[in-house]
């Protein structure tokens, strides 16, 4: 049986610097920063006080009115996968449910539900703070006495956890974001959620892509979506010893992507969705494609879980099954996207790997990163990339990595810096990594041939 | 012709045992893991009692430099490791001439640690500002900045688990976590099952593991009102397809088995347990809170499985029901049997063994395979417990109260997850 294709024909994301593929990826290009001081709450005890925070959008209005009611119950984590999701459809061009109830299109559902999956990356999804601490707070043995007030369990048990919404648990499921996207746009087909760090979105889009290959599926919107923009999530990342901490006062120059004076991450936030198709579906209904994914491969870095490999074997391995599965080789790369988190170590690692695959190669063919205008919102952070690279792919401009003034010769690849620069690259390549528990994974796209 | 998948390996660490043998025949006696909850002070819960694993400790799993490098795991972690260890130790797959360990991978559904949560909740009172009624950010900041650990918190995230378990194994293979609730771990070897079909991998470390018995978990559920709070009776709580059921009992553990590619374990001569022959997943679409009231994703899912199978319904011998002890689940669950198996239904026995070890979450439909491929092995099916009472929504065979000798070769095991995630898997005695 002839394997099915399946192509790329919507790109939904959320950023920093905008709502919808177009407005990020234009931002991109003009060099702009999404990351600023935080916002969200008080950041001024913590030696980290920036990040990629996504300002101006608002879930009520990417679901169906009868739905509004159960954004209550959404973390934000959720809210930015259901946003990604609206436009994701919407820029397929597909009749959801969603947006049939909206009353956006004309007609009736041009999606078979039964043949519609998601496959969604997911974080440990931090409880609101300020909710749970507020009930917690109900059940302080001495609220009076600020020094010692102490917790007690007791109290919470007979009373305190009153204070919570009854579906409070329902907020913080890494499901949800499936969940949520499944009933308002109706996919009642295979549904995931794979939760592997900054790997989630690659992993989760690697699935979908076999779930269509398999005749499981039609469509799926895949990717991922995760904030760390808030006081726990800033605070796991502070505790691990990640973060940049000297630039608070010039937070647009915090996160280095490959630089030799990178010092760190920047937490963010966001979500990236994308429509695969299987091919003769999307051709059958005049869709615009933006390529073809056409090679998967998955990893791990099976020496310490926590600590990234130097010679990053676990990502070279990812690649290359990438490649073999794509039936293409390392010698038809034209672009990389990659990670790039600013760390020392993360950067170096994915670097070698990117260096063993590519080979002499590594002197000319470009990379792209994105970090050092959104900052690393986690399990999301590998759907932006892959949009943004489909994007460059199709408009045929590279953005250049903010912050990337002279390449590390630690890393020694050629990240695109400075200014953009025009690419008709037929064939790229994007990776991604968990920065804790160690999963690989690789992508490979190709433009589009009949 | 495509590949076909094997078990050639089990590793279990449930309330009823720490091992295959101990807890398969704690089930056929029809014992109970359920007893007070003793990992936290829950006596002032709605619900205070569940069914923990007991008397664990991973250092009996692990030998010595294993342990040391692996000791700073969250308690669920703990599980898959040990349970990874037994199904790994009982394939001998370290054994294989030649094993190339690029070719296997892992996929869990494994669950989130608990939260470290005396420091936790101590950093959240300090930092509340009782008179403004809001958190003091700052405070808070400084406080939780103190008290809690990098490790424990690293440790919480779901993936760990697998990327312990690639380490200790040294296996470079895909590597996934699923979280999704409580059907995650038959998801996980669904797919890890089409990854080996497609040929992603020669084999798969793939299960599940959770714990949710924990304060944060409890409160979750009790404010859910999912959970039985039968404090009186708790031995008798977990009582599926009962009249008089009132929710379900938390378990905690894991169920792992190392899925192999039939060539590649006839190579080696492994032993072969069972065949993995089908796999269904679908989404009710429908609410966050509620099943479906037709049951039309379990139906999907179902029948997406036995297709999968290339068998029809009258195939299946027995069916591990995800059978919580919640009124709506094994009411919908019964329809849904009835909407894929119709007259026959009354035919097929379904049984659930959460009612001897409580609900394992991520866990739960990973420990259940495991059931039914011990079913098919010794020709014994698991009772559902604590059956007293019929309930005229639930008219099935449940094989209530005592195990049944009977002939099994072919078997579904059923997981539902919050949210509507349905996930079906259909396994098969191996022959050639």
């Amino acid at each position: 049986m002839k394997k099915k294709r399946v192509v790329i024909t919507g790109l939904g994301v959320v950023t920093p610097l905008g709502v919808g593929i177009n407005e990020t990826f234009d931002a991109l290009v003009e060099k702009k920063c999404g990351i600023r001081r935080i916002q969200a709450f008080d950041p001024s005890r913590f030696a980290s006080q920036i990040g990629g925070e996504v300002t101006d959008c608002n879930v009520k209005n990417c679901v169906p009115k009868g739905y509004r009611k159960a954004t209550k119950v959404m973390a934000r984590d959720i809210e930015l996968a259901v946003i990604a999701a609206y436009h994701a459809v919407k820029d397929a061009g597909l009749k959801t449910k969603c947006l049939v109830d909206r009353g956006e299109v004309d007609g009736g559902l041009d999606v078979d539900s039964t043949r519609f999956g998601a496959n969604i990356g997911a974080g440990l999804i931090c409880a609101d703070l300020t909710e749970l601490a507020g009930a917690l707070a109900t059940a302080a043995e001495k609220p009076d006495t600020p020094e010692n007030r102490g917790f007690s369990l007791n109290k919470w048990g007979r009373e305190g956890m009153e204070n919570l919404t009854p579906l409070w648990l329902l907020k913080f499921l890494p499901n949800m974001l499936a969940c949520h996207v499944t009933i308002v746009h109706d996919c009642q087909a295979p549904s995931n959620t794979i939760t592997c760090g900054e790997a989630s979105s690659h992993l989760a889009i690697g699935e979908a892509l076999r779930t269509i290959e398999r005749g499981a599926a039609d469509i799926c919107i895949c990717g991922g979506a995760e904030s760390k923009m808030n006081p726990m999530g800033l605070m796991r990342q502070a505790l691990l010893d990640r973060l940049a901490t000297d630039y608070n006062d010039k937070p647009a120059e915090a996160c280095r992507p490959f630089d030799s004076k990178r010092t760190g991450m920047v937490i963010g936030e966001g979500g990236g969705l994308i429509i695969l198709e299987e091919l003769e579906r999307a051709k059958a209904r005049g869709a615009k494609i933006y390529g073809e994914i056409v090679g998967f491969g998955a990893s791990v870095n099976s020496s310490h879980w926590m600590k990234p490999q130097s010679n990053g074997r676990g990502l070279t391995l990812a690649m290359n099954k990438a490649l073999d599965d794509a039936g293409v080789s390392a010698s038809e790369i034209g672009l990389v996207s990659a990670s790039g988190v600013g760390t020392k170590v993360h950067d170096a690692s994915e670097a070698a790997a990117i260096k063993q695959v590519l080979g002499d190669r590594t002197v000319t063919v470009p990379v792209m990163a994105t970090k050092g205008s959104l900052g690393n919102n986690g399990a999301g952070s590998g759907a932006i990339d892959i949009a943004a690279l489909t994007m460059a792919m199709h408009r045929g401009v590279i953005p250049p990595s903010l912050n990337t003034e002279m390449v590390d010769p630690d890393c020694g690849i050629h990240v695109v810096t400075g200014d953009p620069i025009d690419s008709r690259a037929d064939v790229a390549i994007s990776v991604a990594s968990a920065l804790s528990g160690g999963q690989t994974a690789a992508l490979v796209i190709r433009r589009y041939q009949a | 012709m495509s590949r076909r998948v094997v078990v050639t390996g089990m590793g279990w660490i449930t309330p009823l045992g720490r091992d295959i043998e101990t807890t398969w025949g704690r089930i056929l006696a029809g014992e109970s893991g359920v007893a007070k909850t003793t990992i936290f002070d829950a006596g002032t819960f709605p619900t205070q009692f569940s069914a923990e694993v007991k008397d664990f400790a991973l250092k009996d799993f692990l030998n010595p430099p294993e342990y040391d490098v692996h000791k700073t795991v969250s308690r669920q972690a703990g599980f898959a490791l040990a349970a990874a260890k037994l199904a790994w130790t009982d394939s001998n797959l370290e054994g294989a001439a030649d094993l190339d360990k690029t070719r296997v991978g892992v996929y869990l559904g494994g669950g989130e640690g608990p939260m470290d949560f005396d420091n936790f909740t101590a950093a959240a009172v300090e930092g509340w500002n009782y008179e403004d009624n809001d958190l003091d950010a700052t405070r808070w900041a400084d406080v939780a900045s103190t008290q809690l650990q990098m490790t424990t918190e690293a440790e919480q995230d779901p993936n760990m688990a697998a990327g312990h378990i690639a380490q200790l194994f040294g296996v470079e293979g895909p590597n996934f976590n699923t979280l999704t609730a409580c059907a995650a771990s038959t998801q996980a070897i669904g797919e890890a099952t089409n990854m080996i079909r497609r040929g992603d991998a020669d084999a798969m470390i793939s299960g599940g593991c959770h714990s949710m018995i924990h304060p944060f978990g409890v409160t979750g559920f009790n404010r859910l009102t999912a959970l039985s709070t039968r404090n009186d009776t708790c031995l008798t709580a977990s009582r599926p397809f009962d009249r008089t059921r009132d929710g379900f009992v938390l378990g905690e553990g894991a169920g792992m088995l190392i899925l192999e590619e039939l060539e590649h374990a006839r190579a080696r001569g492994a032993k072969i347990l069972a065949e993995i022959v089908g796999y269904g997943s679908t989404a009710d679409a429908f609410r966050i809170t509620d099943i479906h009231e037709d049951g039309r994703g379990g139906i999907a899912a179902m029948r997406m499985a036995i297709e999968d199978a290339g068998l029809s319904p009258q195939d299946i011998h027995y069916i591990s029901a995800h059978g919580t002890g919640t009124q709506e689940n094994d009411k919908i669950e019964t329809l849904a049997i009835r909407g894929v198996f119709g007259e026959n239904a009354k035919n097929v026995p379904v049984s659930s063994v959460k009612s001897m070890m409580g609900h394992l979450i991520a866990a739960a439909g990973a420990c259940e395979l495991i059931t039914c491929i011990l079913a098919i092995r010794d020709n014994q099916l698991p009772p559902t417990m604590n059956y007293e009472h019929p309930d005229p929504v639930c008219d099935l065979d449940y094989v209530p109260n005592e195990r049944r000798e009977t002939n099994v070769q072919t078997c579904l095991s059923n997981s539902f997850g919050f949210g509507g995630q349905n996930d079906t898997l259909v396994v098969t005695a191996f022959s050639s």
